[in-house]
């Protein structure tokens, strides 16, 4: 896109085209682009080569697994029931995706409106981490033709499960609505977005309630199995909590990442106020992953106590719990705090790809690593596994481009009447202000070709 | 009420709602099983490892051939356990004691608070009169909960089947015995009278009574009688229940009682954030009224920070 834009193409961030003209749905799909220039641009692109390879390797594996089972694709053990893609695809998409309700509650609900510019991205990030959790579900039922079951056809009301199964699709459908406000506006039906407009608090506060649960289920489901999991990570009265709460700062720090990703790699697509917010808004978002972090370590330490675990501390899975806690969160938390302190943005960003990791890692542990722990052997995903894993990742990472691409996520959508009254409207981040960072939010000169 | 249909009168009252009822339903102490439930006393010191129970209830659920025949002792080099294609196995412990070996059955023991049933979230077992836990692979989605949820690792997948895996367990020989007041297959052939079929509650005083009457055969414990709220298989050892891979650990609680401080919460959560969130929006919103609007327009200008 980087040429294209230089060579005086215009960015699509309006119903109507440089001439005036209203833009047909395919001139939007494809970026304003022909056809031809449309598929070159993506050919140019390194990165679309590598999902490519992904694709094509892993895409007949994934049909493979409906035919020919679970079996064949994975470890499928009596002993480990659930591997990489509920250890990974579930556990860990769903908390890094808490991010919709976080921003939804602070901007709708705590008025904190300087948040803005991010908010559509959380909540596009909170919408896809779930949709795609539940890909990552199909994947690993035995049965997925069945999902829809606790919702029609046998209830099973006093499980945990059945109330993450009612609590993650009533939220996917929350969340469906908050987003397509800014699917109405790209397709132009602003009385759809005026609707949704309207329902947007009692959207929120389902959304916080709804989330609040379902997070914390998906804990509690862990202590139907107490001294399967380690003890260390696990808490039958604290479970949920542990959690609920590192949730907060998983889904924060995510949209930290993906805000740092697509500034860089994606510059054009952001408009003005997003580039110019964005440092700020970071140090917001920051700021309340530490709480969120500090909430959390706190919890975890008030659990071991409780139970008075410290004895496992001095063991081989100790240490793995402490690298979990110092890698995970503790130092983030302390790079994060230096960072928001001192403005360095570089050392901010990278906290927050620590908390990710952090968090990841915690799902990862509770639900596959050290379940079982008293079992003599682990369980090692097998590589058709992983490369289903892989492929799921890889689709939600191209959906979510997509979509950031077309949708007035990280721009606004004008409208011509104020075409008149801004007439330089392409966005062009404004350089001056960002020398101090020292993370360059990219200029269309030093973009680079991912795009 | 019945737990059991409590719980299926909570469906009728909306889910959600249900769901802060069905948590009181599990509160109000722990369920004793069914009175007229069955069950069998295992008794670990009659058992010679012969597996004739493996024989029979292999035939008797028309599971695939054994990979090694049922008289091959060479299966008790290692410890093994229930699977989709053995329903019971029989495992040899204390093999260096003067004694003797041990050997002990493993199957489904048939809890009186089924950590499969309460959380599977379509309802796919059921706990019968007989006391019996049941599966029905007509609703059973393969989530394999069941599976991480049983304090026993008893239930088995088909992880090979593509079209139907199901979960495979012992199931008392519900259908082909039990329902008609028959033993299951494997008390039957039992050549030892290891196993003693019985209603649950004869079995306990059985039980003790042989340890009373021989203190110095058997530890003075009856494995199942409370464990995870008690179970209708109960076992008599010889030694520490431990030594015989038994899982010491577990709680007398059953396992639903773990997950109670979560589902207290859930109503508190339903009843209290809406009214707390609305509150503080109203709040938020008094404060900025002075032109400080909401940014509902996407078209609108920025404002300043
Ligand atoms: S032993 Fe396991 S499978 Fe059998 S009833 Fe108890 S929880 Fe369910
Ligand atoms: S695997 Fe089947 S029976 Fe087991 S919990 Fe899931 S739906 Fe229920």
């Amino acid at each position: 896109m980087k040429k294209m834009i230089q060579h005086g193409l215009a960015i699509v961030d309006s119903p109507y085209d440089e001439d005036g003209k209203k833009r047909t749905l395919v001139n939007k799909l494809l970026l304003g682009l022909t056809p031809s220039q449309y598929l070159l641009q993506a050919f140019r692109n390194p990165f679309n080569w590598i999902l490519a390879a992904i694709f094509a390797i892993g895409i007949p594996i994934l049909i493979g697994r409906f035919f020919f089972g679970l079996a064949w694709a994975t470890s499928g053990s009596n002993d480990y029931p659930w591997g990489l893609f509920l250890g990974f695809g579930l556990f860990a998409m769903v908390p890094l995706s808490s991010s919709g309700f976080q921003l939804g509650t602070a901007c709708e609900i705590f008025g904190r409106h300087d948040l803005e510019p991010i908010e559509r991205l959380a909540l596009l990030n909170g919408l896809l981490g779930y949709f795609f959790a539940v890909m990552y579900l199909l994947a690993d039922l035995g049965q997925p033709w069945r999902l829809p079951y606790p919702m029609v056809v046998s209830f099973g009301p006093a499980a945990v499960l059945f109330l993450v199964a009612w609590h993650v699709a009533t939220y996917l459908s929350v969340q469906v609505a908050e987003v397509s406000t800014a699917f109405f506006e790209w397709i132009g039906f602003p009385a759809g977005k005026r609707g949704v407009r309207k329902i947007t608090l009692g959207l929120t506060v389902s959304g916080i309630i709804l989330s609040t649960l379902h997070q914390g289920a998906l804990g509690a489901l862990f202590t139907y199995a107490p001294g399967k999991v380690h003890p260390l990570w696990y808490s039958s009265s604290f479970q949920w909590l542990h959690f609920f709460v590192s949730s907060l700062p998983g889904g924060l720090c995510m949209v930290i990442t993906v805000s740092t990703i697509a500034a860089k790699t994606m510059a054009w697509r952001g408009d003005t106020r997003f580039h110019e917010k964005l440092d700020k808004v970071t140090v917001s978002l920051a700021k309340g992953a530490c709480m969120g972090i500090a909430t959390y370590i706190t919890i975890k330490l008030i659990a071991i106590a409780h139970d008075n675990k410290w004895a496992y501390l001095d063991s081989g899975w100790g240490q793995w719990f402490m690298f979990e806690i110092i890698v995970g969160f503790m130092l983030p938390l302390t790079l994060m705090t230096y960072g928001v302190h001192t403005r360095k943005m570089a050392i901010v960003r990278l906290g927050a790809f620590m908390t990710v990791f952090g968090v990841v890692l915690n799902r990862v542990n509770t639900a596959m690593i050290t379940f079982n722990w008293k079992l003599p052997h682990r369980e090692i995903p097998p590589w058709r596994e992983v490369i289903i894993s892989l492929t799921i990742f890889a689709t939600y990472i191209v959906v979510y481009r997509f979509i950031l691409y077309r949708l007035p996520i990280l721009f606004k959508w004008r409208r011509q009447e104020q075409e008149e009254t801004v007439p330089e409207a392409v966005p062009v981040p404004a350089l001056g202000r960002r020398e101090a960072s020292s993370v360059p939010v990219a200029s269309y000169s030093s973009m680079t070709k991912l795009d | 009420m019945k737990r059991r249909n409590f719980l299926k009168a909570c469906l009728i009252g909306g889910t959600t709602i249900a769901l802060g009822k069905t948590n009181k339903g599990w509160a109000s102490g722990s369920f004793e099983g069914y009175p007229e439930a069955m069950g069998v006393l295992v008794d670990t010191t009659r058992c010679i490892g012969c597996r004739s129970c493996e024989a029979a209830c292999n035939k008797e659920q028309k599971l695939p051939e054994p990979d090694t025949s049922f008289d091959d002792p060479s299966v008790f080099e290692h410890e093994r356990r229930p699977t989709s294609k053995a329903y019971t196995v029989v495992n040899r412990y204390q093999k260096e004691q003067p004694s003797g070996p041990v050997y002990r059955k493993v199957q489904c023991n048939h809890c009186n608070e089924p950590a499969c049933l309460t959380s599977c979230f379509v309802n796919a077992y059921t706990k019968t009169q007989e006391g019996a836990v049941i599966y029905n692979s007509k609703v059973c989605v393969g989530c394999r909960n069941c599976m991480i949820a049983c304090p026993f690792n008893v239930p088995g997948y088909d992880y090979d089947s593509a079209t139907n895996p199901i979960v495979k367990k012992c199931i008392l020989c519900y259908d082909t015995r039990l329902k008609y007041g028959k033993p299951p297959a494997c008390v039957e052939i039992c050549p030892q009278e290891a196993l003693t079929f019985g209603h649950r509650a004869d079995l306990i005083k059985l039980a003790h009574e042989r340890i009373r009457a021989t203190p110095e055969r058997y530890v003075d414990h009856v494995y199942g009688e409370k464990e995870v709220g008690g179970t209708s298989w109960l076992y008599l050892a010889p030694v520490g229940f431990d030594k015989l891979g038994f899982d010491t650990t577990l709680s007398n609680d059953p396992i639903i009682s773990n997950v109670k401080d979560f589902l207290g919460m859930v109503p508190m959560v339903l009843s209290i954030w809406p009214a707390l969130f609305s509150g503080i929006h109203l709040l938020c919103k008094h404060e900025e009224q002075d032109g400080h609007g909401h940014d509902t327009d996407s078209n609108q200008e920025d404002t300043k920070p």
